[in-house]
């Protein structure tokens, strides 16, 4: 018997977008308050599983056509680089920088080198748990 | 690097080349190519006569590890020069010797060659270093070596357990040379042999002086095989004779007399020294003559016969040794019996090479060792049988052979114990002269039995596997010239005797400023005691020889379950089982088993320190104030907690971890810890999912009951419990520093540009953690996609099993 669910489908396109903003307002705002690359990829991944669980794989795996084994990679790769580019300017490994720059429309920002590598913390945690969550629900 | 170093390292050169040889030109005899190098090493020995007749040195120095003290000192002096004479000399001969007797058509020349040359180098550098250190890597060199030349037939089981067997008395006794060689360092602060005999009064009265004493005795002892030692040289004898006649009777064996005769002027001075070294010595002397009388396969007779010998060599060194006790080390009274020592180990190698030679001809032309299938050969081998009639006429010390003259030495010297007042000696050393006199009459019954039985009597043609004829005569001459060297130093002892015996004795015992030894042989001393010990020796010898198919059942008294070679297989036996036993028993296999191991060490060993060192203590005055909430999520967690022990389901264990995990996040959030208790939630929430999936998946037949209750388990937990709380409470009593966190909260926005101190810290103050810990995850998910995804077939093979 095919079960009907569509309340849960309609209630999760619409949660999936207030969980991604969330998770990416935690993302971006880690730095001054709680919050960061860790947390904000485990709400990332949250809302990618809802999305799972009232669609099947295959259909998210068409919306989201990631190779979450690749992400891991990119996000070390960000954190590494991050750390690496110091080098460049002649400082120890992993030295970050920052600068406030005023940009039209958003006004005074603060640019920090910290939030790149937060970037690779995020992207190895969404990869991370979506290679686990997919392996073990693909596994027979 | 001087022209001395190169000659001790030439053989290790050319045994790179060798398999080269070997391949490229199959039809030439590969020993043919390595036969130049000892000779010419031989020559190139000859020439520091010169220097040592004088009883001068000669010392080169080449620098290996300069800061630990380690240079590679050559040092050619009247010893040194000696041995590798010996080693050169006969070197050459054997390796001639070995052509005729090796088929290169049925043998691995190449390995043999390989590993003769390896010895060789390793012998020289042996007797020609100075420094303790490089001795002692050349001394493990020759145990290596010789380990696998008597492997050499590596399909015969005998040949494998034999050499076994002498790797692991000659390495024990290596290892325990090696601690005496650090023990001498550690009193002197040199490894310099020539440095430390100069400092040997100021180490007499060290406490580390007998310890280092024993230690070197011990690595001497097994090498040069004395009692109770000597049970691998026997079994060495399935080595190819070539490798018999040279290792096990010329060169190796003679290393431990070497090391006793080198160390002497650091350590003769002492008593034990003196008991030690004479008392094994003619123990062995003793206890070899005895036991080759009745052998019944050629070589072995003559493995017992090296021990007794190398036993009188030993025992002349000890009782040598007695003349430093006494003013003047010119009075040759005392110091005749080093004189002995060092002519009986040049005699005893040019007959006791040739004897092996001859063993060999003998195997080679007629296909059996056994004295019981032989007989008659006189006919059939008339010079293989002159040359075992000289070289075992010297050996029981008959004249006008070498061996006589060392044997008269031999007793002067044991006769000379009597006339010593020290170290008891007036009273115990009665035994002395007294054994040697016993042993002498074994070693002349056996080397009658070795040439009797052997050529003369019946000839048995059915018994052998060939039939016997004259061997070729390049297998002859190598005994030849040993033989010839037997008759000459026999009847002109003298001209060896300035030239290589006294320069030896200089060396084993330095003489007083500006006096040179002066050693004289002769054959006639007039009616001393020791001719009539002589004539008693052949009396009583040819007595017992023409009468032992009578006595021989005196050899069956004694029980077999006593000998040495049952105590060594025995105790390999009881140490291989016994810890194979001993590891079964506490490696069983249960997990549940090393954690019990692990956590009582963990009570035992912190537990032990908190209260020895006295660090347990409790200050209630850093406590902060306890509130309600506090308390109510402290009970919730140990409720929780004690719950999952009693619980009868698993989904109520992991329902009830789960509520601890989230009481967590409360303690977080109450703590003000928001970046820990978001983390915490989120991470709780997926490992009980997890949970939940493993336990989705488990086997249907499982059976859903209580966790059985088992004391040692309760009692470990309650321990480890209690010791990490004590710690705990230690710890925060015991604060010794402030925390260094005030600087963060200064300067996260200072330096940082952020306001959140956690994330702050996490990527930017120790980032370096954040980068490794997600490379952990990465590390995990793989783990855990790999773990899926691979399914080699077989997968309930268990790789333990």
């Amino acid at each position: 018997m095919k079960t009907n669910d569509v309340i849960l489908q309609t209630a999760t396109k619409i949660v999936l977008f207030v969980i991604v903003l969330f998770s990416v307002y935690i993302f971006f705002a880690g730095h001054y308050t709680p919050g960061g690359g860790f947390v904000g990829g485990l709400l990332t991944a949250g809302a990618i599983i809802l999305l799972l669980l009232a669609f099947d794989m295959k259909t998210v795996a068409k919306i989201l056509p990631f190779n979450y084994m690749n992400m891991t990679a990119l996000g070390l790769l960000i954190a590494i680089g991050t750390g690496a580019g110091a080098l460049l300017f002649n400082k120890p490994f992993l030295t970050h920088a920052f600068t406030y720059a005023h940009v039209p429309v958003l006004g005074k920002l603060s640019l920090h080198t910290a939030a790149i590598f937060d970037l690779g913390v995020f992207l190895v945690v969404v990869g991370v748990t979506m290679t686990i969550i997919q392996t073990i629900g693909e596994d027979e | 690097m001087s022209l001395l170093h190169l000659a001790i390292i030439s053989p290790f050169l050319l045994a790179i080349l060798v398999p080269f040889a070997y391949k490229l030109f199959r039809q030439i005899h590969t020993g043919w190519f390595i036969l130049p190098l000892p000779i010419l090493l031989f020559s190139y020995f000859i020439s520091y006569l010169s220097i040592t007749s004088n009883q001068q040195s000669v010392t080169k120095s080449f620098s290996w590890i300069p800061t630990l003290g380690i240079d590679f000192t050559a040092k050619v002096d009247g010893l040194g020069l000696l041995f590798a004479l010996l080693i050169t000399g006969i070197g050459s001969l054997v390796v001639f010797y070995s052509i005729y007797y090796l088929d290169k058509n049925k043998e691995k020349l190449n390995t043999f060659y390989v590993y003769l040359l390896l010895f060789m180098g390793a012998m020289l550098g042996v007797v020609l270093s100075d420094n303790l250190l490089v001795l002692y890597t050349f001394w493990e060199f020759t145990s290596f070596s010789s380990f696998l030349l008597i492997g050499y037939w590596y399909h015969r089981e005998k040949s494998r357990y034999g050499a076994q067997k002498s790797m692991i008395i000659t390495v024990f006794g290596g290892l325990s040379m090696l601690a005496g060689i650090i023990l001498l360092y550690i009193m002197t602060g040199t490894f310099s042999i020539t440095e430390i005999i100069a400092q040997s009064d100021e180490i007499f009265a060290n406490p580390l002086f007998v310890p280092a004493l024993l230690c070197i005795l011990l690595g001497a002892f097994t090498k040069s095989a004395q009692f109770p030692f000597h049970i691998w040289l026997p079994d060495a004898m399935e080595a190819p004779t070539p490798v018999s006649a040279y290792l096990h009777s010329a060169t190796m064996v003679k290393a431990g007399i070497y090391l006793v005769a080198r160390m002497s002027p650091v350590f003769a001075e002492h008593s034990l020294w003196l008991w030690l070294v004479a008392g094994f010595g003619i123990v062995t002397l003793f206890w070899g003559s005895f036991s080759a009388v009745k052998q019944t396969d050629l070589k072995s007779i003559l493995a017992f016969s090296t021990v007794s010998q190398l036993g009188m060599i030993m025992s002349l060194l000890g009782i040598g040794a007695a003349a430093l006790h006494f003013e003047t080390v010119k009075d040759s009274y005392f110091t005749v019996a080093t004189t002995a020592a060092v002519f009986h180990l040049i005699n005893h190698a040019t007959f006791k090479g040739s004897l092996f030679m001859v063993a060999g001809i003998v195997d080679h032309e007629t296909g059996t060792r056994d004295i019981r299938k032989l007989g008659g050969l006189m006919n059939f081998m008339p010079i293989t049988f002159t040359l075992a009639i000289i070289g075992t006429f010297a050996m029981a010390g008959l004249p006008p052979f070498n061996g006589f003259l060392s044997k008269e030495m031999f007793f002067t010297g044991m006769v000379r114990v009597l006339d010593m007042d020290i170290f008891n000696l007036d009273t115990w050393g009665i035994l002395f002269p007294v054994i040697a006199w016993v042993a002498s009459v074994f070693t002349f019954i056996y080397s009658m039995v070795l040439v009797f039985r052997t050529f003369t009597g019946k000839f048995q043609p059915e018994k052998l596997e060939k039939k016997p004829h004259e061997a070729p005569i390049g297998m002859l001459i190598s005994p030849i010239v040993l033989a010839s060297l037997v008759i000459i130093i026999g009847f002109f002892p003298n001209i060896i005797s300035n030239t290589l015996i006294s320069p030896a004795q200089a060396a084993i015992m330095p003489p007083a400023e500006g006096y040179l030894y002066d050693t004289h042989i002769y054959f006639w001393h007039g009616f001393t005691p020791e001719l009539f010990m002589t004539l008693g020796v052949i009396t009583l010898g040819i007595l017992l020889f023409a009468t032992l198919p009578k006595w021989r059942s005196v050899y069956g008294l004694f029980p077999k379950k006593l000998t040495l070679n049952r105590f060594y297989d025995g105790g390999l036996e009881i140490a291989q089982r016994g810890s194979m036993n001993f590891t079964k028993i506490y490696m069983n296999g249960s997990i549940r088993n090393y954690l019990i191991y692990i956590f009582t060490f963990f009570i035992v060993i912190l537990g032990f320190a908190l209260f020895a060192k006295d660090a347990f203590t409790f200050d209630a005055s850093n406590i902060s104030t306890i509130h309600f909430f506090e308390v109510l999520l402290a009970l919730v967690i140990a409720v929780g907690s004690i719950t999952i022990l009693f619980a009868k389901s698993r989904l109520t264990s992991i329902i009830l971890l789960g509520a601890v995990g989230y009481t967590v996040a409360l303690f977080f959030v109450i703590f003000r810890a928001p970046d820990l208790a978001l983390t915490q939630l989120v991470i709780e929430t997926i490992s009980v999912s997890l949970f939940l999936l493993c336990f989705y998946h488990l086997p249907k037949k499982r059976n859903e009951e209580r966790m059985t209750f088992k004391m040692v388990n309760a009692v470990i937990s309650v321990g480890v419990g209690a010791i990490v709380t004590l710690i705990a409470l230690s710890a925060h009593s015991n604060k010794l520093f402030g925390s260094i966190s005030q600087y963060y909260v200064e300067n996260t926005y200072e330096k940082a540009a952020g306001k959140n101190m956690v994330n702050v810290i996490l990527v930017d103050f120790r980032g370096f953690d954040t980068m490794f810990e997600i490379a952990v995850l990465g590390i995990a998910a793989l783990g855990i996609f790999s773990m899926i995804k691979l399914r080699m077939g077989g997968g309930k093979k268990n790789e333990n099993k």
